[in-house]
Protein backbone atom coordinates (compact mmCIF):
# COMPACT_ATOMS: atom_id res chain seq x y z
CA UNK A 1 0.00 0.00 0.00
CA UNK A 2 2.70 2.41 1.03
CA UNK A 3 6.19 1.96 -0.30
CA UNK A 4 9.03 4.13 0.90
CA UNK A 5 12.07 3.79 -1.32
CA UNK A 6 15.51 5.06 -0.25
CA UNK A 7 14.02 8.24 1.16
CA UNK A 8 16.60 10.81 2.31
CA UNK A 9 16.30 14.37 3.48
CA UNK A 10 19.04 16.87 4.20
CA UNK A 11 18.53 20.29 5.76
CA UNK A 12 21.57 22.01 4.32
CA UNK A 13 24.33 19.64 5.33
CA UNK A 14 22.43 18.21 8.28
CA UNK A 15 21.13 14.74 7.65
CA UNK A 16 17.57 14.37 8.87
CA UNK A 17 16.54 11.12 7.19
CA UNK A 18 18.92 8.77 5.44
CA UNK A 19 18.08 6.02 2.98
CA UNK A 20 14.81 4.94 4.54
CA UNK A 21 13.06 2.05 2.83
CA UNK A 22 9.88 0.54 4.13
CA UNK A 23 6.59 -1.04 3.18
CA UNK A 24 3.36 -0.52 5.04
CA UNK A 25 0.40 -2.84 4.57
CA UNK A 26 -3.17 -1.71 4.28
CA UNK A 27 -4.95 -1.52 7.64
CA UNK A 28 -1.76 -1.56 9.63
CA UNK A 29 -1.06 0.71 12.60
CA UNK A 30 2.58 1.64 12.37
CA UNK A 31 4.56 3.46 15.01
CA UNK A 32 7.68 5.52 14.46
CA UNK A 33 9.74 5.43 17.61
CA UNK A 34 12.91 7.31 18.28
CA UNK A 35 14.47 10.07 20.32
CA UNK A 36 13.91 13.70 19.37
CA UNK A 37 15.69 14.52 16.15
CA UNK A 38 15.57 10.93 14.90
CA UNK A 39 13.84 11.99 11.68
CA UNK A 40 10.28 10.90 12.48
CA UNK A 41 8.65 14.26 11.83
CA UNK A 42 10.68 14.84 8.68
CA UNK A 43 9.63 11.45 7.32
CA UNK A 44 5.99 12.28 7.99
CA UNK A 45 6.30 15.70 6.38
CA UNK A 46 7.65 14.03 3.27
CA UNK A 47 4.85 11.47 3.20
CA UNK A 48 2.26 14.25 3.42
CA UNK A 49 3.92 15.99 0.43
CA UNK A 50 4.74 19.03 2.54
CA UNK A 51 8.50 18.63 2.20
CA UNK A 52 10.08 17.26 -0.94
CA UNK A 53 12.68 14.56 -0.26
CA UNK A 54 16.34 15.22 -1.12
CA UNK A 55 16.48 11.83 -2.79
CA UNK A 56 14.39 8.70 -3.02
CA UNK A 57 10.62 8.70 -3.11
CA UNK A 58 7.51 7.05 -1.74
CA UNK A 59 4.30 5.83 -3.28
CA UNK A 60 1.09 5.96 -1.33
CA UNK A 61 -1.79 3.89 -2.67
CA UNK A 62 0.07 3.78 -5.96
CA UNK A 63 0.58 7.54 -6.21
CA UNK A 64 4.04 9.01 -6.10
CA UNK A 65 4.55 11.80 -3.56
CA UNK A 66 6.58 13.81 -6.07
CA UNK A 67 4.56 13.26 -9.23
CA UNK A 68 1.01 13.05 -7.89
CA UNK A 69 0.98 15.08 -4.67
CA UNK A 70 -2.68 16.10 -5.08
CA UNK A 71 -3.81 12.48 -5.40
CA UNK A 72 -1.76 11.55 -2.33
CA UNK A 73 -3.12 14.46 -0.31
CA UNK A 74 -6.70 13.49 -1.14
CA UNK A 75 -6.14 10.16 0.55
CA UNK A 76 -4.37 11.19 3.73
CA UNK A 77 -5.31 12.89 6.96
CA UNK A 78 -2.47 14.55 8.82
CA UNK A 79 -2.05 15.98 12.27
CA UNK A 80 1.23 17.88 12.73
CA UNK A 81 3.12 17.89 15.99
CA UNK A 82 1.98 21.19 17.47
CA UNK A 83 -1.69 20.86 16.51
CA UNK A 84 -1.94 24.08 14.50
CA UNK A 85 -5.57 25.19 14.45
CA UNK A 86 -7.33 28.46 13.67
CA UNK A 87 -7.85 29.59 17.24
CA UNK A 88 -10.52 32.16 16.47
CA UNK A 89 -12.85 29.74 14.68
CA UNK A 90 -15.58 27.67 16.23
CA UNK A 91 -15.03 23.90 16.21
CA UNK A 92 -17.89 23.16 13.80
CA UNK A 93 -17.02 26.13 11.61
CA UNK A 94 -13.44 24.96 11.43
CA UNK A 95 -14.34 21.38 10.59
CA UNK A 96 -16.73 22.57 7.88
CA UNK A 97 -13.94 24.72 6.48
CA UNK A 98 -11.55 21.77 6.43
CA UNK A 99 -14.16 19.57 4.74
CA UNK A 100 -14.67 22.12 1.94
CA UNK A 101 -10.96 22.75 1.51
CA UNK A 102 -10.46 19.02 1.19
CA UNK A 103 -12.95 19.19 -1.64
CA UNK A 104 -15.89 17.35 -0.06
CA UNK A 105 -19.23 17.95 -1.77
CA UNK A 106 -21.66 20.00 0.38
CA UNK A 107 -24.17 17.14 0.88
CA UNK A 108 -21.39 14.97 2.32
CA UNK A 109 -20.16 17.59 4.78
CA UNK A 110 -23.00 17.50 7.27
CA UNK A 111 -23.04 13.73 7.92
CA UNK A 112 -19.22 13.74 8.04
CA UNK A 113 -19.30 16.52 10.60
CA UNK A 114 -21.74 14.57 12.78
CA UNK A 115 -19.59 11.46 12.47
CA UNK A 116 -16.30 13.08 13.51
CA UNK A 117 -17.91 15.03 16.34
CA UNK A 118 -19.12 11.73 17.72
CA UNK A 119 -15.92 9.80 16.99
CA UNK A 120 -13.73 12.41 18.63
CA UNK A 121 -16.04 13.13 21.54
CA UNK A 122 -16.63 16.77 20.64
CA UNK A 123 -20.40 16.85 21.31
CA UNK A 124 -20.08 19.26 24.23
CA UNK A 125 -17.68 21.71 22.67
CA UNK A 126 -18.47 21.83 18.96
CA UNK A 127 -20.02 25.28 19.17
CA UNK A 128 -17.18 26.82 21.17
CA UNK A 129 -14.22 28.61 19.70
CA UNK A 130 -11.09 26.51 19.40
CA UNK A 131 -8.83 28.93 21.27
CA UNK A 132 -10.89 28.49 24.42
CA UNK A 133 -10.63 24.69 24.52
CA UNK A 134 -8.23 22.69 26.67
CA UNK A 135 -5.18 21.09 25.07
CA UNK A 136 -6.87 17.71 25.15
CA UNK A 137 -9.92 18.93 23.27
CA UNK A 138 -7.75 20.84 20.80
CA UNK A 139 -5.95 17.57 20.11
CA UNK A 140 -9.30 15.92 19.43
CA UNK A 141 -10.22 18.72 17.05
CA UNK A 142 -6.85 18.14 15.37
CA UNK A 143 -7.67 14.47 14.90
CA UNK A 144 -11.18 15.37 13.76
CA UNK A 145 -9.83 17.58 10.97
CA UNK A 146 -7.55 14.74 9.88
CA UNK A 147 -10.35 12.16 9.62
CA UNK A 148 -13.22 14.32 8.35
CA UNK A 149 -12.73 13.28 4.74
CA UNK A 150 -12.48 9.64 5.85
CA UNK A 151 -8.93 9.21 4.51
CA UNK A 152 -7.43 5.79 3.88
CA UNK A 153 -4.19 6.81 5.58
CA UNK A 154 -3.88 8.75 8.80
CA UNK A 155 -0.57 10.32 9.78
CA UNK A 156 -0.33 11.55 13.36
CA UNK A 157 2.81 13.23 14.64
CA UNK A 158 3.22 12.81 18.40
CA UNK A 159 -0.53 12.73 18.99
CA UNK A 160 -0.24 12.50 22.77
CA UNK A 161 2.47 15.07 23.37
CA UNK A 162 1.68 17.52 26.15
CA UNK A 163 -1.50 15.84 27.34
CA UNK A 164 -2.31 14.67 30.84
CA UNK A 165 -2.44 10.91 31.55
CA UNK A 166 -6.22 10.76 31.33
CA UNK A 167 -6.25 12.52 27.96
CA UNK A 168 -3.42 10.30 26.74
CA UNK A 169 -5.52 7.22 27.43
CA UNK A 170 -8.50 8.76 25.60
CA UNK A 171 -6.45 9.63 22.55
CA UNK A 172 -4.83 6.18 22.47
CA UNK A 173 -8.23 4.51 22.58
CA UNK A 174 -9.38 6.78 19.77
CA UNK A 175 -6.36 5.89 17.64
CA UNK A 176 -6.95 2.19 18.25
CA UNK A 177 -10.55 2.54 17.07
CA UNK A 178 -9.50 4.56 14.05
CA UNK A 179 -6.92 1.94 13.15
CA UNK A 180 -9.57 -0.75 12.74
CA UNK A 181 -10.52 0.22 9.21
CA UNK A 182 -7.64 2.32 7.93
CA UNK A 183 -3.87 2.58 7.86
CA UNK A 184 -2.38 4.71 10.61
CA UNK A 185 1.18 5.97 10.93
CA UNK A 186 1.99 7.66 14.20
CA UNK A 187 5.16 8.79 15.87
CA UNK A 188 6.18 8.89 19.48
CA UNK A 189 9.24 8.85 21.63
CA UNK A 190 7.52 6.77 24.28
CA UNK A 191 7.91 3.02 23.84
CA UNK A 192 4.95 1.78 25.91
CA UNK A 193 2.68 4.03 23.89
CA UNK A 194 3.60 2.61 20.51
CA UNK A 195 3.75 -0.92 21.80
CA UNK A 196 0.17 -0.58 23.06
CA UNK A 197 -1.30 0.97 19.97
CA UNK A 198 0.76 -0.28 17.04
CA UNK A 199 0.94 -3.50 15.06
CA UNK A 200 4.48 -2.76 14.02
CA UNK A 201 7.19 -0.48 15.35
CA UNK A 202 9.92 1.29 13.45
CA UNK A 203 12.83 2.45 15.54
CA UNK A 204 14.73 5.36 14.06
CA UNK A 205 17.85 7.04 15.30
CA UNK A 206 19.75 9.93 13.71
CA UNK A 207 17.75 9.63 10.53
CA UNK A 208 18.35 5.93 10.05
CA UNK A 209 16.10 2.98 10.42
CA UNK A 210 17.37 0.86 13.30
CA UNK A 211 14.75 -1.85 13.51
CA UNK A 212 11.30 -2.81 12.26
CA UNK A 213 9.23 -5.44 13.99
CA UNK A 214 6.11 -6.21 15.97
CA UNK A 215 6.19 -4.87 19.52
CA UNK A 216 6.41 -8.36 21.03
CA UNK A 217 9.23 -9.56 18.86
CA UNK A 218 11.07 -6.33 19.33
CA UNK A 219 10.73 -6.49 23.06
CA UNK A 220 11.93 -10.08 23.09
CA UNK A 221 14.89 -9.19 20.95
CA UNK A 222 15.74 -6.22 23.10
CA UNK A 223 15.49 -7.97 26.39
CA UNK A 224 17.34 -11.12 25.60
CA UNK A 225 20.56 -9.94 24.14
CA UNK A 226 23.62 -8.13 25.33
CA UNK A 227 26.31 -7.67 22.72
CA UNK A 228 30.07 -7.73 23.19
CA UNK A 229 32.34 -7.10 20.25
CA UNK A 230 35.77 -8.72 20.16
CA UNK A 231 38.57 -8.04 17.72
CA UNK A 232 41.40 -10.56 17.27
CA UNK A 233 44.44 -10.48 15.04
CA UNK A 234 43.76 -12.95 12.23
CA UNK A 235 46.44 -15.61 12.31
CA UNK A 236 46.86 -19.34 13.02
CA UNK A 237 46.43 -18.61 16.66
CA UNK A 238 43.01 -16.99 16.19
CA UNK A 239 41.51 -20.14 14.76
CA UNK A 240 39.02 -21.79 17.06
CA UNK A 241 38.23 -18.62 18.97
CA UNK A 242 34.56 -18.77 17.97
CA UNK A 243 34.23 -22.32 19.28
CA UNK A 244 36.05 -21.41 22.47
CA UNK A 245 33.66 -18.54 23.13
CA UNK A 246 30.60 -20.67 22.42
CA UNK A 247 31.69 -23.05 25.16
CA UNK A 248 31.46 -20.28 27.73
CA UNK A 249 28.54 -20.23 30.08
CA UNK A 250 25.99 -17.50 29.30
CA UNK A 251 26.98 -17.08 25.67
CA UNK A 252 23.98 -17.44 23.36
CA UNK A 253 25.48 -16.87 19.97
CA UNK A 254 28.73 -15.83 18.35
CA UNK A 255 28.60 -14.16 14.93
CA UNK A 256 31.54 -13.32 12.75
CA UNK A 257 31.42 -9.63 11.74
CA UNK A 258 34.80 -9.20 10.06
CA UNK A 259 34.93 -6.61 7.32
CA UNK A 260 36.66 -7.51 4.07
CA UNK A 261 38.53 -4.20 4.21
CA UNK A 262 40.50 -5.33 7.21
CA UNK A 263 41.74 -8.75 6.29
CA UNK A 264 44.14 -8.99 9.19
CA UNK A 265 41.54 -8.81 11.93
CA UNK A 266 38.81 -11.17 13.01
CA UNK A 267 35.74 -9.52 14.56
CA UNK A 268 33.35 -11.60 16.62
CA UNK A 269 30.06 -10.45 18.06
CA UNK A 270 29.09 -12.31 21.21
CA UNK A 271 25.45 -12.24 22.24
CA UNK A 272 24.76 -13.12 25.82
CA UNK A 273 22.01 -12.82 28.37
CA UNK A 274 21.51 -9.18 29.28
CA UNK A 275 21.85 -9.68 33.01
CA UNK A 276 25.44 -10.88 32.80
CA UNK A 277 28.51 -8.90 31.90
CA UNK A 278 30.85 -11.36 30.24
CA UNK A 279 33.65 -9.00 29.29
CA UNK A 280 35.95 -9.99 32.12
CA UNK A 281 35.37 -13.71 31.58
CA UNK A 282 35.84 -13.45 27.81
CA UNK A 283 39.04 -11.45 28.12
CA UNK A 284 40.44 -13.84 30.70
CA UNK A 285 39.62 -16.90 28.68
CA UNK A 286 40.99 -15.56 25.41
CA UNK A 287 44.24 -14.43 26.96
CA UNK A 288 44.66 -17.64 28.91
CA UNK A 289 44.17 -19.76 25.84
CA UNK A 290 46.60 -17.64 23.85
CA UNK A 291 44.28 -15.96 21.34
CA UNK A 292 45.69 -12.68 19.91
CA UNK A 293 43.14 -10.34 21.51
CA UNK A 294 43.22 -6.74 20.26
CA UNK A 295 40.00 -5.17 21.49
CA UNK A 296 36.95 -5.96 23.51
CA UNK A 297 34.02 -3.69 24.08
CA UNK A 298 30.40 -3.64 24.96
CA UNK A 299 28.41 -2.70 21.84
CA UNK A 300 27.25 0.89 21.99
CA UNK A 301 24.21 2.36 20.22
CA UNK A 302 22.58 -0.99 19.95
CA UNK A 303 18.85 -1.35 19.89
CA UNK A 304 19.01 -1.85 23.56
CA UNK A 305 20.74 1.43 24.22
CA UNK A 306 18.18 3.32 22.21
CA UNK A 307 15.48 1.40 23.93
CA UNK A 308 16.86 2.23 27.35
CA UNK A 309 17.17 5.86 26.40
CA UNK A 310 13.53 5.90 25.39
CA UNK A 311 12.36 4.04 28.43
CA UNK A 312 14.29 6.39 30.71
CA UNK A 313 12.53 9.27 29.05
CA UNK A 314 9.22 7.64 29.81
CA UNK A 315 10.21 7.03 33.45
CA UNK A 316 11.32 10.62 33.89
CA UNK A 317 8.10 12.10 32.59
CA UNK B 1 -13.86 26.33 -6.80
CA UNK B 2 -15.33 24.95 -3.59
CA UNK B 3 -11.87 24.95 -2.05
CA UNK B 4 -11.25 28.49 -3.19
CA UNK B 5 -14.59 29.63 -1.76
CA UNK B 6 -13.81 27.98 1.58
CA UNK B 7 -10.46 29.73 1.89
CA UNK B 8 -11.90 33.04 0.74
CA UNK B 9 -14.76 32.81 3.21
CA UNK B 10 -12.48 31.89 6.10
CA UNK B 11 -10.14 34.80 5.43
CA UNK B 12 -13.02 37.22 5.16
CA UNK B 13 -14.53 35.85 8.35
CA UNK B 14 -11.22 36.37 10.08
CA UNK B 15 -11.12 40.02 9.01
CA UNK B 16 -14.60 40.65 10.33
CA UNK B 17 -14.48 38.46 13.43
CA UNK B 18 -11.32 40.05 14.66
CA UNK B 19 -11.50 43.81 14.82
CA UNK B 20 -8.98 44.21 11.98
CA UNK B 21 -11.46 45.04 9.24
CA UNK B 22 -13.59 47.36 11.38
CA UNK B 23 -10.63 49.32 12.68
CA UNK B 24 -9.00 49.65 9.27
CA UNK B 25 -12.23 50.61 7.52
CA UNK B 26 -13.25 53.16 10.14
CA UNK B 27 -9.86 54.81 10.36
CA UNK B 28 -9.73 54.96 6.58
CA UNK B 29 -13.16 56.57 6.39
CA UNK B 30 -12.48 59.03 9.20
CA UNK B 31 -9.25 60.19 7.57
CA UNK B 32 -10.63 60.36 4.05
CA UNK B 33 -13.72 62.14 5.38
CA UNK B 34 -11.52 64.71 7.05
CA UNK B 35 -9.55 65.20 3.84
CA UNK B 36 -12.76 65.56 1.85
CA UNK B 37 -14.07 68.10 4.33
CA UNK B 38 -10.97 70.28 4.28
CA UNK B 39 -10.46 70.07 0.52
CA UNK B 40 -14.09 70.85 -0.12
CA UNK B 41 -14.04 73.81 2.26
CA UNK B 42 -10.88 75.12 0.66
CA UNK B 43 -12.47 74.79 -2.77
CA UNK B 44 -15.45 76.71 -1.42
CA UNK B 45 -13.21 79.50 -0.22
CA UNK B 46 -11.40 79.76 -3.54
CA UNK B 47 -14.73 79.81 -5.38
CA UNK B 48 -15.97 82.65 -3.21
CA UNK B 49 -12.80 84.61 -3.75
CA UNK B 50 -12.94 84.11 -7.49
CA UNK B 51 -16.50 85.39 -7.55
CA UNK B 52 -15.33 88.51 -5.73
CA UNK B 53 -12.31 89.44 -7.81
CA UNK B 54 -12.84 87.50 -11.02
CA UNK B 55 -9.12 86.86 -11.56
CA UNK B 56 -8.81 83.08 -11.90
CA UNK B 57 -12.30 81.83 -12.26
CA UNK B 58 -11.60 80.18 -15.62
CA UNK B 59 -10.26 76.76 -14.62
CA UNK B 60 -12.20 76.16 -11.46
CA UNK B 61 -14.07 72.83 -11.49
CA UNK B 62 -14.96 70.11 -9.01
CA UNK B 63 -12.85 67.42 -10.61
CA UNK B 64 -9.60 69.37 -10.51
CA UNK B 65 -10.44 71.20 -7.32
CA UNK B 66 -11.85 68.42 -5.16
CA UNK B 67 -11.81 64.92 -6.65
CA UNK B 68 -8.21 64.85 -7.85
CA UNK B 69 -6.60 66.11 -4.64
CA UNK B 70 -8.93 63.89 -2.63
CA UNK B 71 -7.99 60.77 -4.60
CA UNK B 72 -4.34 61.69 -4.25
CA UNK B 73 -4.75 61.87 -0.49
CA UNK B 74 -6.70 58.63 -0.39
CA UNK B 75 -3.89 56.85 -2.22
CA UNK B 76 -1.53 57.97 0.56
CA UNK B 77 -3.86 56.66 3.28
CA UNK B 78 -4.02 53.39 1.36
CA UNK B 79 -0.28 53.25 1.31
CA UNK B 80 -0.30 53.33 5.10
CA UNK B 81 -3.30 51.11 5.78
CA UNK B 82 -3.21 48.35 3.17
CA UNK B 83 0.07 46.85 4.43
CA UNK B 84 -1.64 46.45 7.82
CA UNK B 85 -4.43 44.57 6.12
CA UNK B 86 -2.17 42.26 4.12
CA UNK B 87 0.72 41.62 6.49
CA UNK B 88 -1.01 38.81 8.34
CA UNK B 89 -2.27 36.91 5.28
CA UNK B 90 0.50 34.32 5.11
CA UNK B 91 2.92 35.38 7.85
CA UNK B 92 0.49 34.59 10.65
CA UNK B 93 -0.38 31.17 9.30
CA UNK B 94 3.28 30.40 8.83
CA UNK B 95 3.99 31.34 12.42
CA UNK B 96 1.10 29.30 13.83
CA UNK B 97 1.92 26.31 11.63
CA UNK B 98 -1.57 26.22 10.17
CA UNK B 99 -0.10 26.90 6.76
CA UNK B 100 1.77 23.60 6.86
CA UNK B 101 -1.51 21.83 7.48
CA UNK B 102 -3.22 23.78 4.71
CA UNK B 103 -0.50 22.72 2.28
CA UNK B 104 -1.09 19.06 3.08
CA UNK B 105 -4.73 19.38 2.04
CA UNK B 106 -5.41 18.75 -1.62
CA UNK B 107 -5.29 22.48 -2.40
CA UNK B 108 -3.03 23.94 -5.08
CA UNK B 109 -0.93 26.87 -3.81
CA UNK B 110 -2.57 29.17 -6.31
CA UNK B 111 -6.03 28.51 -4.85
CA UNK B 112 -4.84 29.41 -1.37
CA UNK B 113 -2.98 32.50 -2.56
CA UNK B 114 -5.78 33.88 -4.75
CA UNK B 115 -8.33 33.16 -2.02
CA UNK B 116 -6.30 35.26 0.37
CA UNK B 117 -5.67 37.96 -2.21
CA UNK B 118 -9.36 38.31 -3.02
CA UNK B 119 -10.38 38.39 0.63
CA UNK B 120 -8.08 41.36 1.25
CA UNK B 121 -9.32 42.93 -1.96
CA UNK B 122 -12.91 42.53 -0.76
CA UNK B 123 -12.16 44.34 2.49
CA UNK B 124 -10.47 47.04 0.44
CA UNK B 125 -13.50 47.40 -1.84
CA UNK B 126 -15.82 47.69 1.15
CA UNK B 127 -13.49 50.35 2.49
CA UNK B 128 -13.46 52.20 -0.82
CA UNK B 129 -17.22 51.98 -1.29
CA UNK B 130 -17.60 54.09 1.87
CA UNK B 131 -16.05 56.99 0.01
CA UNK B 132 -18.83 56.99 -2.63
CA UNK B 133 -20.55 59.30 -0.22
CA UNK B 134 -18.23 62.18 -1.13
CA UNK B 135 -19.10 62.39 -4.84
CA UNK B 136 -22.74 62.01 -3.83
CA UNK B 137 -22.39 65.06 -1.55
CA UNK B 138 -20.81 66.93 -4.45
CA UNK B 139 -23.73 65.95 -6.65
CA UNK B 140 -26.20 67.33 -4.13
CA UNK B 141 -24.61 70.79 -4.16
CA UNK B 142 -23.28 70.93 -7.68
CA UNK B 143 -22.94 69.05 -10.95
CA UNK B 144 -19.58 67.31 -11.11
CA UNK B 145 -18.69 65.31 -14.22
CA UNK B 146 -19.36 61.63 -13.51
CA UNK B 147 -16.93 59.84 -15.91
CA UNK B 148 -13.70 61.24 -14.37
CA UNK B 149 -14.96 60.25 -10.93
CA UNK B 150 -15.50 56.69 -12.14
CA UNK B 151 -12.09 56.56 -13.79
CA UNK B 152 -10.55 57.77 -10.51
CA UNK B 153 -12.19 54.87 -8.71
CA UNK B 154 -10.95 52.45 -11.35
CA UNK B 155 -7.46 53.84 -10.73
CA UNK B 156 -7.77 53.46 -6.96
CA UNK B 157 -9.07 49.93 -7.38
CA UNK B 158 -6.13 48.96 -9.58
CA UNK B 159 -3.63 50.67 -7.29
CA UNK B 160 -5.13 48.79 -4.34
CA UNK B 161 -4.70 45.51 -6.24
CA UNK B 162 -1.00 46.15 -6.67
CA UNK B 163 -0.51 47.19 -3.02
CA UNK B 164 -2.31 44.06 -1.85
CA UNK B 165 -0.30 41.76 -4.09
CA UNK B 166 2.93 43.33 -2.80
CA UNK B 167 1.67 42.82 0.74
CA UNK B 168 0.85 39.21 0.01
CA UNK B 169 4.30 38.66 -1.40
CA UNK B 170 6.10 40.08 1.64
CA UNK B 171 3.79 38.14 3.90
CA UNK B 172 4.91 34.96 2.17
CA UNK B 173 8.56 35.72 2.83
CA UNK B 174 8.46 35.87 6.59
CA UNK B 175 6.59 34.59 9.60
CA UNK B 176 6.91 37.99 11.24
CA UNK B 177 3.90 40.16 10.47
CA UNK B 178 5.64 43.40 11.33
CA UNK B 179 8.49 42.71 8.93
CA UNK B 180 5.97 41.92 6.21
CA UNK B 181 4.07 45.14 6.91
CA UNK B 182 7.10 47.41 6.98
CA UNK B 183 8.56 45.88 3.83
CA UNK B 184 5.26 46.28 1.99
CA UNK B 185 5.01 49.88 3.09
CA UNK B 186 8.57 50.55 1.96
CA UNK B 187 8.17 48.99 -1.45
CA UNK B 188 4.80 50.57 -2.18
CA UNK B 189 6.10 53.99 -1.17
CA UNK B 190 9.10 53.45 -3.40
CA UNK B 191 6.88 52.52 -6.35
CA UNK B 192 4.78 55.58 -5.64
CA UNK B 193 7.67 58.06 -5.70
CA UNK B 194 10.04 56.32 -8.10
CA UNK B 195 9.07 58.86 -10.77
CA UNK B 196 10.43 61.76 -8.72
CA UNK B 197 13.92 60.89 -9.81
CA UNK B 198 12.93 61.00 -13.48
CA UNK B 199 13.81 64.67 -14.14
CA UNK B 200 17.35 64.24 -12.85
CA UNK B 201 18.50 61.28 -14.91
CA UNK B 202 19.18 60.63 -18.57
CA UNK B 203 16.40 60.43 -21.12
CA UNK B 204 16.06 56.68 -21.35
CA UNK B 205 16.31 56.09 -17.61
CA UNK B 206 13.84 58.87 -17.06
CA UNK B 207 11.25 57.18 -19.28
CA UNK B 208 11.83 53.86 -17.55
CA UNK B 209 11.47 55.36 -14.08
CA UNK B 210 8.32 57.21 -15.07
CA UNK B 211 6.86 54.00 -16.48
CA UNK B 212 7.45 52.26 -13.16
CA UNK B 213 5.76 54.94 -11.11
CA UNK B 214 2.43 54.15 -9.50
CA UNK B 215 1.69 57.87 -9.27
CA UNK B 216 2.28 58.74 -12.91
CA UNK B 217 0.02 55.92 -14.07
CA UNK B 218 -2.59 57.01 -11.59
CA UNK B 219 -2.43 60.55 -12.91
CA UNK B 220 -4.19 59.77 -16.16
CA UNK B 221 -7.02 58.00 -14.32
CA UNK B 222 -7.53 61.07 -12.16
CA UNK B 223 -7.73 63.21 -15.30
CA UNK B 224 -10.50 60.97 -16.55
CA UNK B 225 -8.34 59.17 -19.08
CA UNK B 226 -8.60 55.39 -19.17
CA UNK B 227 -5.53 54.23 -20.99
CA UNK B 228 -4.91 50.52 -21.60
CA UNK B 229 -1.25 51.21 -20.89
CA UNK B 230 -2.07 52.21 -17.30
CA UNK B 231 -4.48 49.35 -16.77
CA UNK B 232 -1.88 46.93 -18.11
CA UNK B 233 0.74 48.41 -15.80
CA UNK B 234 -1.32 47.84 -12.65
CA UNK B 235 -2.51 44.40 -13.71
CA UNK B 236 1.01 43.31 -14.59
CA UNK B 237 2.33 44.58 -11.26
CA UNK B 238 -0.38 42.68 -9.42
CA UNK B 239 0.10 39.46 -11.37
CA UNK B 240 3.85 39.74 -11.03
CA UNK B 241 3.70 39.89 -7.24
CA UNK B 242 1.16 37.09 -7.03
CA UNK B 243 3.50 35.06 -9.20
CA UNK B 244 6.41 35.91 -6.89
CA UNK B 245 4.29 34.83 -3.92
CA UNK B 246 3.71 31.44 -5.51
CA UNK B 247 7.42 31.08 -6.26
CA UNK B 248 8.31 32.10 -2.73
CA UNK B 249 5.98 29.48 -1.25
CA UNK B 250 7.49 26.84 -3.45
CA UNK B 251 11.02 27.83 -2.58
CA UNK B 252 10.25 27.81 1.17
CA UNK B 253 9.29 24.19 0.76
CA UNK B 254 12.46 23.22 -1.02
CA UNK B 255 14.67 25.22 1.30
CA UNK B 256 13.21 23.78 4.48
Amino acid sequence: MIQIKNLSKYYGTTRAVYDLSLEVEKGEVLGFLGPNGAGKTTTMKMLTCYLPPSSGTATIFGFDILNDPMEVRKRIGYLPEKTPLYQEMRVDEYLRFVASVKGMAPPRVKPALGRVIEQCGLEEVHRRSIGKLSKGYQQRVGIAQAIISDPELLILDEPTLGLDPRQIIDIRTMIKNLGRDRTVILSSHILPEVSQVCDRIIIMNQGELVAVDTPDKLRARLKQVSVTRITLRRSDRSRGAREALLEMEGVLMVKEKSSPAQADTLVLQVESRPDRDLREGIAGKLVKEGFPLLEIFHEELSLEDIFIKLVTEEVNR
Amino acid sequence: MRKFAAIYRRELMYYFQSVTAYVTISIFLILSGYFFFSIFRYYNLISLQSIQNNTFSGNLNLIDGVIRPLMGNISIILLLLLPLLTMRLLAEEKKLGTFELLLTYPVPDITAVTGKFLSALTVYLIMLSGTFLYPVILMIYSEPEIPPILSCYLGLFLMGCSFISMGLFFSSLTSNQLVAGVATFGLSLFFLVIGWAAPFVGNTTSTILAQFSLLIHFDSFSKGVIDTQDITYYLLLTIFFIFLTLRSLESTRWRN
